[in-house]
């Protein structure tokens, strides 16, 4: 579903991806992880272009997002993205970050776009939340709201940039726990992850990156069990 | 000491009327210079050169002449260049909003690069479009940041407009000074002009922070 071919992003004379190509099917469970300054965020960045590739090819759902005449905005509505630090509209309410996008950017019917976000509040269990304004939220359920407004645009895939990242420990696990939930209704994730349990619960396959190239791309038992490559045994040794 | 107030107290009613002429003016001008600060400010961090040259252009202009001239060269140029003729007070309402404009633009684009960037992001990943984001998410937060400022700007501006009496807009300031002209004496009712502006500033000063407290419930 997702292809990305000899993927290259450059910062001046700073490369900071060094042609990365793999390929991601649909329903497939991704976790990106790596030593910090490997490039993780920038690649997954890249999938919805608020990085633009210095060069290469991604290709999301048979649509070429590296063609100049691709329509970004249409491809970014079909590609979710959750925040490390949620970056909810804060002079909205919860109930309006859900609906926003999916009135003012697909134009559907209010009541619907309501229906519809009044659902997955309840899935993510912050129903009773809807009308309250984020900063009355803590930061397990802000992510969750944020991870509900991703899900309200329908996309066929999300992009998690290290989630858990910006939240207290005792939060962590609520918002893994909704992850989780939607990972087994199948929906395609990739997702930069510090959380090296829930990688290897959860994920279909590892990707490691460092210094900007993809060095191993394995499934979670062999890749935490026995890493094919020095460089990810040194960072198993210092994470686990 | 030679203080004598009642010979202008037959007039205190007269020199009254130019507060709803100054708020006119003041009032108008702001409403024109939010709107064309709002789209200098968009011009100024956007990405086309040209639009940003003519509103770094157009703001050191306003800003680097004086505001009486401004005032003074609208008033005579309407009509001499364009033919129309054009009142005092419509004429103070478009200076004082173009000037002011150039003022409010900076402030509105410091307001926007003051919006945490991750909006920007979280507004681009749902596929939501420049026009629609700006609208809808960025200035909205913009502004209420800079409230207090915008206020201020307000506040500014209500004193600034007396000197429409250069083009002889019937406001405060040129109803008192021609009470002066008609009783022969200016320094009364120049004081009392002072103290309308003053107690203006004051309660424009309360309704600001009123506002300001009232914005600040949804945080």
């Amino acid at each position: 579903m997702i292809k990305i071919e000899e993927l290259h992003k450059s910062y001046g004379q700073n490369e900071v991806l060094k042609g990365i190509s793999t390929e991601i099917k649909e329903k497939e469970v991704i976790a990106i992880i790596g030593p910090s300054g490997s490039g993780k965020s920038t690649f997954l960045r890249c999938l919805n272009l608020l990085e633009e590739p210095t060069s290469g090819k991604i290709t999301i759902a048979g649509d070429v997002l590296t063609d100049k005449g691709t329509n970004i905005m249409k491809i970014r509505e079909e590609v979710g993205m959750v925040f490390q630090h949620f970056h909810l509209f804060p002079h909205k309410t919860v109930l309006e970050n859900l609906t926003y996008a999916p009135i003012n950017v697909k134009g559907m019917d209010k009541t619907a776009a309501i229906k519809k976000a009044e659902d997955l509040l309840t899935k993510v269990g912050l129903f009773e939340k809807r009308n309250e304004y984020p900063n009355r939220l803590s930061g397990g359920q802000k992510q969750r709201v944020a991870i509900a407004r991703a899900l309200a645009m329908d996309p066929k895939v999300i992009l998690f940039d290290e989630p858990t990242s910006a939240l207290d420990p005792e939060m962590v696990k609520e918002v893994l726990a909704v992850m989780k939930n939607l990972a087994n209704t199948g929906m395609t994730m990739l997702i930069v992850t510090h959380e090296m349990g829930f990688a290897r619960e959860v994920a279909d396959r590892i990707l490691f990156l460092d210094g900007g190239k993809l060095i191993e791309d394995a499934s979670p038992e062999q890749f935490f069990a026995a890493p094919s490559t020095q460089r990810a045994k040194d960072f198993l040794e210092k994470v686990l | 000491m030679n203080l004598d107030f009642t010979a202008i107290i037959p007039s205190i009613p007269y020199i009254l009327k130019g507060i709803g002429v100054t708020l006119q003016i003041a009032i108008g001008a702001s409403i024109i210079g939010f709107i064309v600060g709002i789209l200098l400010a968009l011009c100024k961090i956007g990405k086309v050169n040209v639009l940003r040259w003519f509103a770094d252009f157009y703001t050191s202009i306003f800003r680097g002449t004086p505001l009486v001239l401004q005032l003074m060269i609208i008033y005579y140029a309407v009509p001499q260049l364009l033919d129309i003729q054009i009142d005092p007070v419509p004429t103070a309402i478009i200076a004082f909003g173009l000037n002011s404009g150039a003022y409010i633009s900076e402030i509105i684009r410091a307001g926007i690069n003051a919006v945490d960037k991750g909006q920007m992001e979280a507004a681009q990943a749902l596929g939501i479009p420049y026009a629609k984001m700006m609208k809808d998410i960025i200035i909205p937060q913009a502004v209420k940041n800079i409230l207090p400022s915008l206020v201020n700007e307000f506040i500014t501006l209500n004193k600034e407009t007396a000197v429409v009496t250069v083009i002889s807009a019937l406001d405060i300031m040129r109803r008192a000074y021609i009470v002066g002209g008609s009783t022969y004496r200016y320094l009364e009712p120049l004081l009392f002009a002072g103290v309308i502006y003053y107690i203006m500033t004051l309660v424009l000063t309360f309704l600001g922070k009123r506002i300001e407290k009232g914005m600040r419930k949804s945080d």
